[in-house]
């Protein structure tokens, strides 16, 4: 039988639970379509551009749907993100009361950034008409910079989690002064950033070429779908090597810095040199399960050398090593792997296109392409699990558990079912919308024009083109 | 003035933003919302959507700015605030989504029932979001927030004082989205629609001012720290605030057309400065005083530099965009 002083506790630790998966579940909605405010911006400017430069009406056309889209996508990631700010205050009321005056300030940064960037979205979004061809183009560009800032300022916040430092506690913990410049440039924000950024650009470039990839496979070979395929594509086939590089740069700052982490997503039970690296398989504390194990690499990979010593979790105190390591280390591999066939599909292009100036011609190269899309968000789930769940027991790494942060409203679990619920229909209609949009097109060419809300379409008035 | 006065000041710069423009689009949703049935409501409904399409996000933020500003220079106030009213800031939260994104797809939605559902959705969470957070303003007035926070989850707000307050946000939404739509219906050339929200402007004028001759009651009996600062200190605001709110009336019951914007953005301008100074020292009356709940002076030296680039990027860009809005040089049908 259960003491009856462990009681509260375990209803302590159910708020913990049920308050870290709706955090993790709005965040994971969220993260998708804030890497499309801060990535599909360029990627409609580039269309623009060539269709302003070279007069390619296809171009144009294209740019002009994919910012009708980011219409849709940019509110509800507008609304989604402030949820998550106010989630900081509904579900982890003991974190922003700590440090809300340390960390704070990124997200002040990341509000201009935002302001300056709904702005201008709205500015080009609906400038479309009236304002000139460059000029308009112009209007667009703030957005492209303050996506960056704004991924920029927020991804600092996260790496400051990771890489705490920029304050001075007095002897009760409290926090008596702050370095804000120490906060933003945390030695976690040089690799934590353009990591998030390349992932954006990634998972909005092969999203978007997706999209068309599935249109081509079923036989709409159009220059249309072409361009659609193409611009999208190879932003995000540029984006991918430096991703690779940045990515393992992270890895092995992380077994420098956070090696809790770092032993958890590797399934590194003991400490020593001679570590082997494994690739899937199932962590249990007498070793890895169902793995490939390729003897010396995860040693060879963190410091060049097989002698390399790596801290194993028998090193970390029982009540400081992250859970579900087998999550953790599942996801890490999946991210990578995923990555790594992206890279495989960024060489296709880059060969062909250099031997042909030419998609490849095979259905596969479609298929491959068409599956990227979904294989570019998976990995960036991934890699927020294993930032996430790999930094915990603690909020804020070495200072506050996160258990130390959560609220003790009643109804947690309450508040998560009910976020399901909405997120379903919120994701559900927002897919409707998008899909019907996309016919639409197909259908008609463009947009009909409607007066009002539930007035009739206007015979003839849509925009040709 | 102290650093942290000045930060306190800057989030009442932004709350006052917010309140103007933000409540401003949730009243839009209000008139959407009793406009009518699909063909009564057409040409309101119309209106209301071209006003509000290229400007509701960037309105918007302003909350985003008041929130960031809170917990980065008011941690304490912040979480005291978010552990205690949890109930009507999660229900504002859901209205928050429902309004923008039953917004954003009805525009984009085919069918006009899914259309309906859409709006009525974007238009019913334009009344509920601004009442909830109106009672999370009234019950901080009230002083049921205690500054550890974990106050009761719902005798904190289901008073008087909150929901009166909640009350006079959605009338005063309501007023402000009234006049805005006087001159972006004069500008269209709509006489009708002129007249139409003419007439919903002075309602919704007679409303907030009931909802607040009765708020100053409820403010006598629940929170009387704020009440004798709001009468004494805080006097000039509020006789200013009146004068503006009947100046209006006057100007519209003599079929007057201007000044209209300037009157009633006065009008709710005054009563957010005189709620600021009957609060005044205390974020929590009585219990947290602002500069016990301000973050170290570097964390405020970057919230100040913070909104100096607000001030000097974000209002151009504003400015730009209404100037761009108000030329008719977006479109909402693009």
């Amino acid at each position: 039988m259960l003491p009856l002083d462990a009681l509260p506790l375990a209803a302590e630790s159910s708020n913990l639970l049920a308050a870290r998966e709706q955090m993790a579940f709005t965040l994971g909605f969220h993260i998708v379509l804030a890497s499309l405010g801060v990535a599909l911006p360029a990627t409609i400017l580039a269309a623009n551009y060539l269709g302003l430069k070279r007069g390619d009406r296809d171009a144009i056309e294209l740019a002009r749907r994919w910012s009708k889209a980011m219409a849709v996508t940019f509110a509800v990631g507008a609304v989604t993100g402030t949820v998550l700010s106010f989630e900081f205050g509904l579900l982890w009321p003991g974190f922003m009361d700590r440090w809300g005056g340390v960390f704070g300030v990124a997200f002040a940064i990341e509000g201009i950034f935002f302001f300056i960037e709904a702005i201008f979205l709205a500015i080009y979004i609906y400038g479309w008409k009236r304002l000139g061809g460059w000029a308009h183009f112009w209007s667009g560009v703030p957005m492209v910079v303050t996506g960056i800032g704004g991924a920029f300022s927020v991804v600092a916040a996260n790496a400051w989690m990771n890489q705490p430092q920029g304050f001075t506690l007095n002897r009760a913990g409290e926090v008596i002064d702050t370095d804000p410049l120490r906060v933003l440039f945390n030695p976690a924000t040089g690799y934590e950033v353009p990591h998030m950024i390349l992932a954006a650009y990634m998972v909005t470039g092969f999203l978007v070429a997706s999209i068309y990839a599935v249109g081509m496979l079923r036989g709409r070979r159009d220059r249309l779908h072409r361009l659609g395929l193409l611009i999208p594509l190879t932003i995000a086939c540029v984006a991918t090597p430096f991703q690779l590089f940045v990515g393992d740069t992270a890895a092995r700052e992380i077994a420098d810095h956070q090696p809790a982490k770092f032993a958890g997503m590797e399934c590194i039970e003991e400490t020593g040199a001679h570590q082997t690296e494994y690739l899937g398989g199932i962590c249990t504390e007498d070793g890895v399960k169902g793995a490939i194990g390729i003897p010396d690499l995860n040693s060879f990979l963190v410091g060049w050398s097989a002698d390399t010593e790596v801290t194993g979790l028998n090193d970390i105190p029982p009540d400081e090593r992250p859970p579900a390591n087998t999550l953790l280390h599942l996801s890490f591999d999946a991210m990578v792997g995923i990555g790594s066939a992206l890279m495989l599909l960024a060489v296709w292009l880059a060969l062909a296109w250099w031997r042909r100036r030419e998609i490849p011609p095979t259905p596969w190269f479609l298929r491959a392409a068409a599956a990227s899309g979904a294989g570019a968000i998976v990995a960036l789930w991934c890699g927020w699990i294993v930032t996430e769940v790999g930094r915990q027991p603690w909020i804020v790494q070495g200072h506050m558990r996160t258990s130390e942060a959560v609220t003790e409203a009643d109804g947690i679990w309450f508040s998560f079912g009910g976020v399901l619920l909405l997120y379903a229909a919120l994701g559900t209609t927002a897919v409707l919308v998008l899909r019907g949009m996309s016919r639409r097109w197909r259908e008609q060419g463009a947009e009909p024009e409607r007066e009002g809300p539930y007035a009739p379409q206007k015979q003839g008035g849509g925009v040709a083109g | 003035m102290s650093k942290a006065d000045a930060a306190a000041a800057i989030l009442w710069i932004g709350a006052t933003f917010y309140a103007l423009f933000g409540g401003a689009d949730f009243g839009g949703g209000l008139w959407d919302l009793v406009a009518g049935d699909a063909e009564r409501g057409e040409r309101p409904r119309a209106l209301i959507q071209r006003s509000l399409t290229p400007v509701w996000e960037a309105n918007h933020v302003w909350l985003i700015f008041v929130l960031v500003v809170l917990w980065t220079a008011f941690p304490p106030a912040f979480s005291a605030v978010f552990s205690t009213l949890y109930v009507p800031i999660a229900l504002a939260a859901l209205g928050i989504v429902l309004r923008g994104a039953g917004f954003a797809f009805r525009k984009s939605i085919e069918g006009l029932s899914g259309r309906r559902a859409m709006g009525a959705t974007f238009a019913l969470s334009s009344v509920l979001t601004p009442f909830f957070m109106g009672t999370v303003v009234g019950a901080i007035a009230t002083g049921n927030v205690p500054p550890d926070g974990n106050g009761d989850a719902f005798s904190s707000w289901l008073e008087p004082l909150p929901l009166l307050t909640g009350a006079m946000f959605v009338a005063t939404g309501a007023y402000l989205a009234a006049v805005f739509l006087i001159g972006d219906a004069r500008r269209a050339g709509e006489v009708e629609l002129e007249r139409y929200f003419v007439r919903r402007a002075m309602g919704a004028a007679a409303i907030a001012g009931l909802a607040a001759a009765a708020g100053l009651v409820a403010l006598h009996a629940e929170a009387r720290y704020v009440f004798d600062r709001l009468v004494d200190q805080g006097r000039p605001l509020a006789i200013l605030s009146a004068l503006c709110g009947i100046a209006l009336l006057a100007v519209l019951l003599r079929g007057g057309r201007r000044p209209l914007r300037p009157l009633a953005g006065g009008a709710v301008v005054a009563v957010i400065w005189g709620w600021g100074v009957a609060q005044f020292p205390y974020l929590l009356p009585t219990s947290l005083r602002i500069d016990q709940a301000a973050a170290p002076d570097p964390t405020l030296v970057a919230v100040f530099a913070v909104f100096a680039a607000a001030a000097l990027l974000v209002l151009p860009s504003l400015a730009l965009l209404y100037a761009l809005s108000q030329r008719d040089l977006l479109e909402a049908e693009h």
